[in-house]
């Protein structure tokens, strides 16, 4: 066994310090040692888009990065999103249009659609959909990730659902109904 | 899928990852932005002993205009290619590859030096600075030295960097009023590895191209510039003759290889496809920042 690190990092706004083992992922850190099972793990390699997580407020892969190397940085996970209300509108539109089934991907999916729609951008279909090319769903296909997170930039664009209000609505190759 | 036990340690410095690199008694791998490195750990592809972090240095961060030339610090991430406005000025290609590599979140963390350094056949970066007639800024044990991209890229991941050697930045030469840029890649889905990617960047005397550098990825067990249809086609301007004969000469420039996604004699196909593709787009009437991404 190697020697252990101690790190301070900040997750969902709370300075956590702990001993690690070099080799423990931030994936794992925040799963077993602070129970913050919201993080899933799926393919361990990047590939996948479960364990996304917010490091700096820039979109990450939990999996692809050792806990030391989050000293003094700060950490945000689907937890810390959801309990300040900051997906709210994201989850609403994800239950609506039923945008998840067994729900596995859909931390890593909104952790994505939060960075996407961080800057006031209304993003078009295809848009949102380069930015989903890194999150695997095995159930939903897709279209209605698409949708929910379409139908969220329009809210907060504060544009009528409709063809004529932002390129979204304008898309003629998908309805969204 | 874990890595075996390792020691770590943080550098701040380059002096300070070299000594590190130095007091090392087995094996070490260097560790930046880790979207490759770290994987490969997990699939104990390799299993050093010691992890030198040196994602946190910060002579290797920053992108600055320095006597006519860009320093691309190495740590400098593929999302940063993407909004950085000197970039787009004065090195437009980064910006046109930089959305073909990986997805959005591997491209929060990545770095060009690790991408180049790495040098994965199918990576978009080695082809770029082979197109951009870059030189390698490399620190090790016995100093410091540049390196040009020509001939850094040697086979599978396996490039012109000396034991413990760290690439520490990529310095670009500026964009000039007639420089002209393009890039596309053939994917079976975005942000796959590249069946086969082209990177071009080159200069025009009114309608003819007066120089053209001319690179691939995936086309072979490294980076390679087609120097055989830069020939053909410099001097020239860009008729659909040039570019077929430019299409011709590639069966003497690259060496596909087969492997689980196509066979070689496709890939030397789409590599000629591509090639008029992206030369389409590299026109004297195009935008200075190139074609589209």
């Amino acid at each position: 066994m190697s020697v252990l690190a101690s790190v301070s990092i900040t997750v969902n706004g709370q300075v956590v310090q702990a001993l690690v083992e070099p080799r423990t992922s931030l994936a794992d850190f925040l799963r077993n040692d602070l129970g913050l099972t919201g993080t899933h793990l799926g393919c361990e390699m990047g590939v996948c888009g479960a364990c996304l997580v917010l490091l700096e407020d820039r979109a990450v892969h939990a999996c692809l990065m050792y806990a030391v190397q989050a000293h003094g940085l700060g950490v945000e996970t689907i937890e810390g999103l959801s309990e300040r209300r900051a997906i709210a509108d994201l989850q609403q539109a994800f239950h609506e249009r039923n945008a998840l089934q067994c729900g596995f991907c859909t931390p890593g999916v909104l952790v994505t659609a939060y960075e996407l729609l961080s800057n006031g951008a209304c993003p078009s279909r295809a848009e949102i959909r380069d930015a989903l090319s890194g999150n695997y769903c095995r159930c939903t296909g897709y279209e209605a990730i698409v949708d929910a997170i379409g139908q969220v930039a329009r809210g907060r664009a504060k544009v009528p659902n409709t063809p004529a209000g932002c390129k979204i609505g304008s898309d003629t190759d998908e309805t969204v109904s | 899928m874990k890595a075996r036990a390792f020691d770590y340690v943080r550098v701040s410095t380059i002096d300070d990852a070299l000594a590190a690199c130095a007091r090392a008694s087995g094996d070490f791998c260097y560790l930046a932005g880790g979207q490759s490195v770290v994987p490969s750990l997990s699939l104990r592809l390799q299993a050093p002993q010691l992890v030198i972090d040196i994602s946190r240095i910060k002579e290797m961060r920053g992108i600055a205009l320095i006597d006519g030339a860009l320093r691309i610090g190495a740590l400098t991430r593929h999302a940063e290619m993407l909004i950085s406005p000197e970039i787009a000025r004065h090195a437009p290609l980064l910006r046109l590859a930089a959305p073909h590599i990986a997805h959005p979140a591997i491209r929060n963390k990545g770095t060009i030096g690790g991408s180049i350094a790495l040098a994965d056949p199918a990576a978009e970066f080695p082809a770029v600075v082979l197109a951009l007639d870059a030189e390698l800024e490399i620190a090790g044990p016995d100093g410091r030295r540049r390196a040009k991209a020509d001939g850094f890229f040697k086979g599978i991941y396996e490039t012109g960097l000396e034991p413990g050697e760290i690439l520490t930045a990529i310095i670009v030469p500026q964009f000039g009023e007639n420089d002209r840029c393009a890039f596309d890649e053939l994917a079976r889905r975005h942000g796959d590895y590249a069946l086969v990617g082209c990177a071009i960047q080159g200069r025009f005397a009114g309608n003819d191209v007066e120089a053209i550098r001319i690179a691939f990825l995936s086309a072979g067990p490294t980076q390679k510039r087609a120097r055989n249809a830069e020939v053909v086609i410099t001097g020239h301007r860009l008729s659909p003759k040039t570019i077929a004969d430019a299409q011709s000469a590639l069966e003497l420039d690259l060496d596909p290889t087969e492997d689980e996604q196509t066979t070689a004699t496709m890939r030397l196909h789409l590599a000629r496809v591509l090639l008029g593709r992206v030369l389409g787009q590299f026109s004297c009437d195009s935008p200075r920042g190139g074609g589209r991404a």
